[in-house]
């Protein structure tokens, strides 16, 4: 079995309870992704996604297991590992502007002031952001500049692991909607692998090659993997006529609200890997057709 | 009508205030002598006399003005301008706490990113801190032999803690998100602390170097008062045995006024700092 190109190795989280003993956020879980790939992860709150994603990106250690990059275990923070945080991931004392040279300054320490310039302010256009904002501070900004600022830092970078824990989830629907279009149109212009955290089962869908399930924790674990069996590009209003869109929101839905507890709690096993989940109604639109394969 | 902001009508109070409290003043101060009712004390030291009484306003404002006028001139070691005065007490505040600036800041930094240096020095800091900087005065005239420069260790000391615990305060509460922000951008450990750390925790250090700087000026004036020679503490000490009031009032206004802008000052810096969320 070829490794995929990230892989999370019976990954094993346990945090002090407050009362001396143990609290097993997640046990042995295992998943892969594959490069360039796009994948939601989506569970109910305290299961245990931030944690996950804070051992992606090196900023803290699990308990058991690895996670491997591109051949290599991850062991600290790296810049080939971009974080766009949930919150106050732009220092408040920057302007708009150097909150991205810096960090271009960091990925490429030997361009000239200029070259880093043009890059930054290239990168904070992409995401429709232009000249009167770049001299403003984060608290000067809208919510949905500060979090386009974020995405402009993190693309710039060219990180080959894009990290985001719920970017937009303090949005409004209208301002989500069109930073969620420019963040798929910068992805879609490079092979950067993208993993995300959300809450937003629309959302997911219309962004993700891939959903990963979380059951409730503790002891929760990657119980699927659900493959979005609709071809790019997506468009919010031409998905739903999709003949797997329903199928598909509806199996989500039903696992949110009844599985993820159903299936909750420790599985004794050395290795819990997501079930596979494949809609295509493509062929056959009457008959709903699902397979099940484990990998 | 003129409609007045508010603070047009503050600044018209306080002006109000100032001339309302000079007039009474001055109007007291001649009834307290016409009554002539002259104390037993007063009696025995020549009370009465003028040059004893508590003077009014006019005679301190005549004074303010020939002193302003000529503040740098120098007619021997108990005759000096009000400027030269100030200008030794300033020289020997700024010597003082820079020295203490430049320890506390650095000190302050290990101890607010290390666990184990807060652990290890806060015993130490605990004990020193709530130490009276006048009592150090006798040790420090004893080991350093020269009044000047225990005036200076004086500012030192006194200046010191508020800038090391507000800077390792400030350090050790730099919001994780933003360390993140650094180790996520491979920083290393200077530009970490030149472009995270150091603007983060601006805003509480500079309040402390604020803290500090008032301390020092009230300290140098008691300091002066026991080191004598030169500096307004010294000057208000002399004024007072020459039992000369006229003087001692002004002085201690120029003491308020000098206080005043050093803390401007520092409110500044403050708000050059400043960052909101
Ligand atoms: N440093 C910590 N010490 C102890 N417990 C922790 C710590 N960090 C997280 N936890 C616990 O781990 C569990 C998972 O937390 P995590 O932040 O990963 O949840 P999440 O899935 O991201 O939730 P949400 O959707 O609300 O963001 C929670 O029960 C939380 O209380
Ligand atoms: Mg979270």
């Amino acid at each position: 079995m070829t490794h995929p190109y990230l892989s999370v190795e019976q990954l094993t989280q346990r945090y002090p309870n407050g009362s001396g003993g143990e609290m097993t956020v997640f046990e042995n879980a295992s998943f892969g992704v594959e490069k360039g790939e796009f994948v939601v992860i989506i569970g109910h709150s305290g299961c245990g996604k931030s944690t996950i994603m804070s051992i992606l990106a090196g900023l803290a250690e699990s308990t058991e297991g690895v996670v491997i990059m591109d051949g290599a275990e991850v062991s600290g923070p790296s810049l080939d590992r971009g974080v766009v945080f949930q919150n106050y991931s732009l220092l408040p004392w920057l302007t708009t502007l150097k909150n991205v040279t810096f960090a271009v300054e960091a990925r490429h320490p030997n361009w000239s002031k200029d070259q880093v310039l043009e890059h930054s302010k290239k990168h904070l256009e992409m995401v429709g952001l232009n000249g009167d904002v770049f001299n403003r501070k984060p608290s000067q900004l809208s919510g949905g500049m500060r979090q386009r600022v974020s995405i402009a830092r993190a693309f710039a970078i060219s990180p080959k692991l894009l990290l985001l824990d719920e970017p937009f989830g303090a949005l409004d629907a209208l301002t989500r909607g069109s930073i969620q279009d420019e963040l798929l149109k910068v992805w879609a212009g490079t092979d950067q692998t993208v993993f995300m955290i959300t809450h937003d089962i629309d959302e997911a869908i219309l962004l993700a090659d891939r959903i990963l399930l979380m059951t409730n924790g503790p002891y929760a674990r990657v119980a699927e993997s659900v493959y979005i069996t609709i071809p790019r590009p997506r468009n919010r209003t031409e998905i739903v006529e999709h003949p797997n869109y329903y199928a598909i929101r509806n199996h989500l839905v039903q696992f949110l609200g009844k599985r993820s507890k159903e299936l909750a709690g420790p599985t004794g096993l050395v290795e819990n890997r997501p079930e596979t989940v494949h809609f295509d109604n493509t062929a056959t639109i009457a008959k709903t057709k699902k397979s099940s394969v484990a990998v | 009508m003129t409609a007045l902001s508010l603070n047009q009508r503050a600044a018209l109070l306080s002006v109000i205030l100032l001339i309302v409290g000079l007039c009474i003043w001055e109007v007291t101060i001649p009834a307290q002598q016409a009554a002539g009712e002259l104390t037993e004390y007063e009696r025995l030291t020549g009370g009465g006399t003028p040059k004893a009484g508590v003077p009014p306003p006019s005679k301190v404002i005549e004074k303010a003005w020939e002193q302003l006028s000529d503040p740098f001139y120098d007619a021997g070691p108990n005759d000096k301008g009000i400027g030269i005065q100030i200008g030794y007490s300033i020289y020997r505040v700024l010597s003082g706490y820079l020295l203490a600036a430049l320890l506390a800041i650095p000190l302050g930094f290990l101890i607010g990113m290390s666990t184990i240096a807060y652990k290890a020095l806060n015993p130490f800091i605990q004990v020193l801190r709530p130490i009276s900087p006048l009592a150090w005065m006798p040790l420090a005239l004893f080991i350093i032999q020269d009044s000047e420069q225990s005036a200076i260790f004086v500012i030192f000391i006194c200046s010191i803690w508020p800038m090391l615990i507000n800077t390792a305060f400030g350090v050790a509460g730099v919001r994780k998100d933003w360390v993140n922000v650094a180790r996520t951008h491979e920083l290393g450990s200077l530009r970490t602390a030149f472009i995270v750390i150091l603007p983060a925790a601006a805003p509480t250090i500079v309040t402390g170097m604020r803290i500090s700087i008032g301390i020092a000026w009230l300290v140098i004036v008691a300091a002066e008062m026991l080191v004598g020679g030169t500096g307004i503490g010294y000057y208000v000490w002399n004024e007072w045995n020459n039992l000369d009031l006229t003087s001692v009032i002004f002085s201690i206004l120029m003491i308020g006024v000098v206080g005043m802008a050093l803390d401007a000052m520092f409110g500044v810096l403050q708000r050059y700092v400043a960052y909101s969320e």
